[in-house]
């Protein structure tokens, strides 16, 4: 158990654990503002942006993951796009997330009484303040559970970046195996940095939840 | 508001041959209505009659399948911007009051006068509190809508429409979901309004403010306006069957 702090490894171990933040990280506010982009196409009144965001979402829902992966790092080339490994994959990720978003989303905002948007409506309110202002608000504390679930699977997915050269944690494992070292100890560093991880992510949830409640 | 001696007083809301279907039902038939301003009308009839949809129609919280609607002279937009602003003008005041629940009274009343009118927050509240005084609940501003009684709730929203300074005001059933006691205190307001020369239809079974506040009552039945008079000659005298049945239903329980 001891390999992490032979040879220099825990400097690639290190980095490799960054990256996977930094990759989550910036999946995460990828997938939140085309989340609610989405989210606000499916309830829009304008019927191309709902057909628009239903067509998205079931094709990168239902596309695995690591299939995104290959078009967009080589897909994306064949139209002459360029992008480092890294963008890529917090295209995919980011892409592949915001459709869960975007449902967890619409059914939060499914809760939320017609009335509230009807009373919104009824004072003027444009489509977006009435989302922005009345109906997003009401809807976050009914979200924020399966909202949770969603962020705690994304560093989980983010490990597929490391077989699309992205030197995140993942990849740290095929270093370090390939040097000869115990796949099963390299292994349990490795499961062992992703649960940090997602635990953060689970108590930062965790936290929001528990704020004191709208009185209603 | 200049207006020529000979022009009358001055038609607010106009329907013309308006049209609605749900599906294969025909919710709206032909509905034709000028309101006046300053005028009160009264919308009453059997349950699934059209007068809701009728009044959400009014402000485009229902789409029409046919006809005209103007306001102020000015026809109803089909979506977006332009019928936001237009709705601003017409105030709408719902049965299950529908106050923001995460936001506190002050708040309810302040929201759109910041948000669509662009009104400075100091003054927006400024006026809300004015608001909220002259309907009688001043001394709930701070505290959510879930704490307050269902009559001080609609107080709320009435002030709340009448924020945006609207140029009509539509009820419906603004009594319906309230314990008696409570009626009558959304009920004095409302004649308080009608006495200041506010335009108003009013969907109501309230035949005390009927024939105390209204200038008209509009009877409704399948779709259709059946019947219109005022509210002294209809309650005392309705013309058609549709009405008579109706009345005596409502008046003998
Ligand atoms: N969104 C809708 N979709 C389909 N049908 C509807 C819808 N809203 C209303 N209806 C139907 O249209 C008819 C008229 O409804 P409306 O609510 O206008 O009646 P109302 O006169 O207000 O009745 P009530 O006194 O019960 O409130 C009813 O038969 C109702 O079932
Ligand atoms: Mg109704």
């Amino acid at each position: 158990m001891g390999i992490l702090f032979e040879d220099g490894n825990f400097g690639l171990f290190r980095d490799g654990f960054l990256r996977t933040v930094e990759l989550s990280a910036a999946s995460a506010v990828l997938a939140l503002l085309l989340g609610v982009l989405l989210a606000a196409f499916r309830v829009s009144p304008v019927p191309v942006l709902r057909t628009f965001a239903t067509v998205w979402i079931e094709i990168f829902r239902n596309t695995p993951l690591t299939l995104l992966f290959f078009a967009v790092t080589f897909g994306l080339p064949r139209v002459d796009v360029h992008l480092s490994a890294f963008v890529c994959a917090v295209l995919a990720l980011g892409c592949y997330t915001a459709s869960f978003v975007c449902e967890v989303l619409r059914s939060g905002i499914n809760t939320v009484p017609l009335g509230q948007a009807e009373a919104a409506r009824s004072l003027g309110m444009t489509f977006g303040q009435t989302l922005v202002q009345v109906v997003l608000p009401q809807a976050g504390r009914a979200v924020l559970g399966p909202m949770s679930s969603v962020f705690i699977a994304l560093p989980r997915n983010s490990a597929i970046a490391g077989a699309f050269n992205v030197a995140e944690l993942y990849s740290v494992q095929q270093t370090l195996s390939e040097r000869g070292y115990a796949i099963f100890a390299v292994f349990f560093w490795i499961a062992l940095a992703y649960l940090c991880v997602s635990a953060t992510v689970a108590l930062g949830f965790r936290r929001l939840e528990h704020r004191p409640a709208v009185a209603r | 508001m200049t207006e020529t001696a000979d022009s009358g007083p001055r038609a607010l809301v106009e329907l013309a041959g308006v049209n609605k279907h749900f599906g294969a039902l025909h919710v709206l038939q032909d509905i034709n209505l000028t309101i006046t301003q300053g005028e009160v009308v009264v919308v009453i009839g059997p349950s699934g009659s059209g007068k809701s949809t009728l009044c959400r129609t009014i402000n485009r919280l229902e789409t029409i399948d046919g006809g005209s609607i103007t306001i102020d002279g000015r026809p109803l937009p089909a979506e977006g911007r332009e019928l936001a602003r237009l709705r601003a003008e017409v105030g709408m005041v719902f049965q299950s009051f529908n106050l923001f629940a995460h936001k506190t009274v002050l708040e309810n009343v302040v929201l759109a006068q910041v948000k669509v009118r662009r009104t400075e927050p100091a003054v927006a509240e400024a006026k809300a509190r004015a608001l909220l005084e002259r309907v009688g609940v001043a001394a709930q501003a701070d505290k959510y809508p879930a704490q307050l009684s269902g009559g001080q709730q609609q107080r709320v929203a009435i002030a709340r429409a009448l924020a945006m300074d609207p140029k009509v005001l539509l009820f419906d059933e603004p009594t319906s979901a309230l314990d008696p006691e409570m009626i009558t205190e959304v009920l004095d307001v409302m004649r308080g309004l009608a006495a200041e020369g506010m335009t108003m239809v009013v969907v109501t079974h309230e035949m005390g403010f009927a024939r105390s506040a209204a200038n008209r009552v509009l009877f409704m039945a399948d779709g259709r306006i059946v019947e219109e008079n005022t509210p002294e000659a209809f309650f005392t005298n309705p013309r058609s069957d549709r009405a008579k049945d109706f009345l005596s239903k409502i008046l003998h329980h």
